[in-house]
């Protein structure tokens, strides 16, 4: 582990998005995700004899979308190729993509890390259509679905500027984020929507030369995919240390014992005879058509992340974790329409995250305007913030007016001085063991000093102010 | 023989439409004439004879309610056997595909049966168009009706020997290098090969995508105007389909050669052409002079270089386009036990693909091969931007080219087999049009002393069809040549 230190990853990402046009790229068969199989399918995506692709404009518009959206160039002229190859899910025995003119190139997005705000570049966002399924069936054999084919896709390439899991982690959460505010995906990693290639190689830090690189695939979580980035980080490393080479290969991740497993080497790589598909003539974009699809863009995740740090005084990282996803940034805002506690509104919402949605969510579950009057009644000084994770349950399971609901249930914040200062010596009077543990310098003795004031106020005090009684009396017996 | 047999299709159209005829009877004519003859000629694969007589009755039933769907309505065909017929085998004249039933028709066959014509049978061709003898079918040779012995040229074989045996009216073949204008003037007919874009080729098995095109053979030229008329036309399921409004190929019909400014290409005539068909197609540029019109002299330096850049194209598109063919979905697998999917491929694909097909995946596979590719494909792309350009500059000064179509007449069956490379130096006046992707009629302009069809074929610049039916029409009337004159069987 001494020897790892000196090594650093370099990791570059390749992103597969399915596009969700109703119809596929080059025929007008439906997309639905769950079809059963071979219902969704006609004689150009099966590839039959004679027939012909037609390109989906919608294809091009999302592409464009996905390209604006990560600051790339939009080509004005880009054209398809036949990437050639044979396997049984690929009907033409060729994939219809792009390889020399791709539509989209030199992009970037932004993404936290522990140095701060990184720029990661987008070489490339290419079209192209999915092969279908294999399903392997015991007494059948194996059985072609036919139904993912020509069902649309983006390639979205990055430059080997990613250098940890959780930079990669970061860049696809970023990517999966913003194509998620333009509507031109699901992202549903589970569904395959979103599918990720993992190139990785490692170099002694300091040098400027890439190592041989490994490309992994079959990630189909950011789990699996951080969980493979350190596999084979380091049985790349151990390779090099022991002497070995690392070969350039194609390499499958298991879930299940953790390990990568070589699926194919260079040597065995295809030759895929890439050429123009003279079937699809050149794909060309006016500056018009570009800027009618940029107007049609919402606001994206940065933007609304510098919003939410410059006008509420968020912190960067809790505005990436908000605008991550549409739903929660749409709810944040519709619920920061009603207090002008946005940080304390932003620090209530993140800390109910975890309960209030999962990874399947598509919207917060809860009335933003009541959730954003206990962030009001917190901010005032109304209830304390114990309080205010019992309001909140309260809102979200049952709808309940939260200034309502604390006046009924008598949880109203302490405020009055003469209370809370009887609190505080009550509880200094009532434990000098806690108070002598204080003098002597045990900080943890402050804490239970107020865990006591809490329970003598029914945990409705001003944790403020009875601080500042209880450090007032204290200071006092220490002068003493 | 029957007379309905040399009646043209415009002089069908006319009879259905004064009711002096009908649709069934011109069938039941045809289907007897096939009957007789195509066991001597072997240009069909397939005889469609009840859905043919079906769709006559069919015919005459819309022409008695006074409801033709066009003026060829009631009119029979016969396609060449690589354009998709719904519900009818469609073969490719290969073990490939020898059960393949498509589930769609080509869009030509759509628009021909919009217009009421129906097809008879499907054509024998070259194993998927490649070849220029229709040797290469996997199921039968094809004779040419005007010497029996003779091969009719390819890979449209099929559609010129049936068109020229007065077997069907007309037919449709496929052109990539040169597969209907070679057949055309080999067996004496007339051949068209439209503009790229101006007929669909949804439904055509691709061959080379980027070079095919389907067009009619007919025995005259006017008839042939009219089919074209019948299946040109944009495609929204064909991307390469010309958007641009077809024009009325009969408009110029009339205009005679008279002022027509005809190129005379120095390379075409060179070395290699026997002399019967250079004497041949330079006695009709005479007729034209004669005619009023002016004979231009051009030149098209980069010929030598269109024969090898077109088949490193058409052979690497056609590496591509026949992939598909790999026995998993449809058409022939091996009957051979196989435990992996890549002996599947191997043995499906080296059983059903014949000889010449498996040589053009292979140079194709190769010119397209990574290493490869810049000298080979990408230098043919090169060559296609020079013959683009030198026929630019040809028709600034002219408005046709005259050309002969092949360097030789029909030969003999089995004369060329041995040696692919002399058969392709036999498409050397015909690729280059397909490489410009501009337009070429191919139609009979003399005989040779032993009675054999002489062709020559007049190129135009993109979208001049009718032009090229003005000057062909012209020439037609002027020598009295049509594919009517040559004996057949």
């Amino acid at each position: 582990m001494k020897m790892i230190k000196d090594y650093e990853m370099v990791i570059g990402l390749e992103v597969h998005v399915e596009l969700k046009t109703k119809t596929k790229i080059f025929c007008n068969c439906k997309t639905d995700f769950g079809a059963a199989p071979n219902t969704q399918c006609c004689p150009v995506c099966m590839g039959m004899p004679g027939t012909l692709p037609v390109l989906n404009k919608k294809v091009v518009e999302y592409a464009v979308k996905a390209g604006l959206a990560t600051n790339c160039q939009i080509a004005s002229f880009s054209k398809q190729d036949r990437k050639n190859y044979f396997y049984p899910d690929l009907p033409k025995a060729y994939q219809i993509s792009q390889y020399d003119l791709p539509l989209c190139e030199h992009g970037w997005l932004d993404i936290e890390s522990d140095e701060g705000t990184k720029r990661v570049g987008i070489t490339r966002i290419h079209i192209e259509e999915d092969a279908g399924k294999l399903v392997h069936d015991d007494e059948l054999g194996t059985l072609i679905d036919c139904n993912r084919c020509g069902v649309p896709l983006i390639e979205i390439v990055s430059e080997p500027d990613l250098r940890s899991a959780e930079d990669a982690v970061a860049y696809l959460k970023k990517l999966r984020a913003i194509i998620l505010y333009t509507g031109i995906s699901d992202c549903k990693m589970n569904e395959g929507s979103l599918r990720c290639d993992v190139n990785l190689s490692v170099r002694k830090k300091g040098t400027d030369k890439f190592g041989t690189r490994t490309e992994m695939k079959n990630l189909n979580s950011f789990a699996f995919i951080a969980k493979a980035i350190e596999y084979e980080y380091k049985r790349q490393v151990d390779a090099i240390e022991a002497g070995e080479e690392v070969i350039q290969e194609t390499r499958r991740y298991d879930p299940t014992s953790g390990k990568t497993y070589q699926m194919r080497s260079k040597e065995n790589a295809n030759d895929y005879r890439y050429f123009p598909d003279p079937d699809l003539p050149g794909i060309v974009l006016s500056n018009d058509r570009i800027n009618e699809i940029k107007s049609s863009i919402p606001s994206l995740p940065d933007e609304r992340k510098y919003q939410y740090v410059s006008e509420y005084g968020l912190s960067p990282y809790d505005a990436e974790i908000i605008v991550s996803e549409l739903f929660i940034a749409s709810f944040f805002e519709e619920a920061a329409k009603h207090t002008g506690h946005r940080k304390i509104l932003a620090n209530l919402l993140i800390s109910e995250l975890p309960r209030l949605v999962s990874q399947d969510s598509e919207c917060v579950p809860a009335d933003p305007a009541l959730f954003a009057e206990v962030a009001e009644m917190l901010g005032e000084g109304d209830i304390n913030s114990s309080t205010a994770k019992k309001v909140l349950k309260e809102v979200i399971s049952s709808n309940a007016d939260p200034r309502k609901y604390v006046t009924e249930n008598g949880l109203m914040q302490i405020n009055d001085d003469d209370i809370l200062k009887k609190a505080a010596s009550d509880a200094i009077s009532e434990n000098p063991k806690m108070v002598s543990d204080y003098i002597a310098g045990k900080s943890a003795a402050f804490k239970s000093l107020m865990g006591q004031c809490m329970q003598k106020t029914g945990g409705k005090g001003n944790p403020v102010k009875l601080t500042a009684f209880l450090e007032k009396e204290l200071s006092d017996i220490r002068r003493e | 023989m029957n007379d309905i047999l040399k009646l043209s299709v415009c002089r069908l159209s006319e009879l259905l439409g004064k009711k002096e005829i009908s649709s069934s009877e011109i069938t039941a004519a045809y289907l007897e004439r096939i009957n007789k003859t195509d066991g001597k000629v072997g240009a069909f694969l397939s005889i469609n004879k009840d859905n043919a007589e079906k769709a006559a009755a069919d015919s005459d039933k819309r022409r008695a309610d006074g409801k033709p769907l066009s003026a060829l309505d009631g009119i029979p065909c016969a396609v060449k056997d690589n354009i998709c017929t719904k519900g009818v085998t469609t073969t490719c004249a290969s073990v490939m595909l020898k059960n393949f039933v498509p589930p769609y028709n080509a869009t030509v066959v759509d628009k021909l049966e919009n217009s009421g014509i129906f097809s008879l049978g499907k054509l024998n061709l070259d194993e998927f168009a490649m070849g220029s003898t229709t040797e290469n079918s996997a199921f039968k040779i094809t004779h040419n009706p005007r010497d029996l012995s003779r091969i009719p040229g390819g890979s449209s074989g099929g559609s010129a020997a049936a068109v020229a045996a007065l077997e069907t009216p007309f037919a449709l073949g496929s052109d990539t290098g040169g597969s209907i204008r070679q057949p055309a003037a080999f067996c004496g007919v007339v051949g068209m090969k439209p503009t790229y874009g101006t007929v669909s080729r949804y439904g055509l098995v691709a061959f080379a995508s980027s070079l095919d095109q389907i067009g009619p053979l007919t025995s005259d030229v006017k008839d042939n105007a009219l089919v074209l008329q019948a299946i040109a036309g944009h495609d929204p399921k064909d991307a390469t389909s010309s958007k641009k409004a077809c024009s009325d190929f009969t408009s110029m019909l009339e205009e005679g050669a008279a002022k027509l400014r005809i190129g005379v290409p120095t390379e075409f005539f060179g070395d290699g052409i026997s002399e019967e068909v250079k004497s041949g197609v330079l006695g009709a540029a005479e007729i034209y002079r004669r005619a009023g019109a002016e004979l231009v002299e051009v030149s098209m330096p980069s010929l030598k270089y269109a024969l090898p850049a077109y088949y490193v194209i058409s052979s690497a598109e056609a590496s591509s386009n026949l992939a598909r063919f790999d026995g998993v979905r449809y058409g022939y697998r091996t009957s051979k036990q196989t435990d992996d999917i890549d002996s599947l491929y191997l043995n499906s694909r080296s059983e059903g693909f014949g000889k010449e097909v498996k040589r053009r995946i292979m140079l194709g596979t190769f010119a397209l091969s990574s290493g490869y590719y810049d000298a080979y494909y990408k230098k043919a792309l090169k060559v296609r931007t020079v013959i683009l350009e030198e026929f630019r500059k040809i028709f600034e000064k002219c408005d046709v080219i005259i050309a002969p179509v092949a360097p030789s007449v029909a030969y003999k069956i089995g004369e060329k087999t041995e040696n692919p490379l002399e058969m392709y130096m036999g498409d050397i006046y015909t690729v280059p049009v397909n490489i410009a992707g501009i337009p070429a009629i191919s139609l009979p302009c003399g005989k040779t002393k032993s009675g054999l069809p002489i062709g020559m074929q007049l190129i135009g610049n993109h979208f001049s069809e009718a032009l090229l039916y003005r000057a062909a029409y012209a020439f037609e009337r002027e020598s009295g040549i049509s594919g009517r004159t040559f004996a057949t069987v």
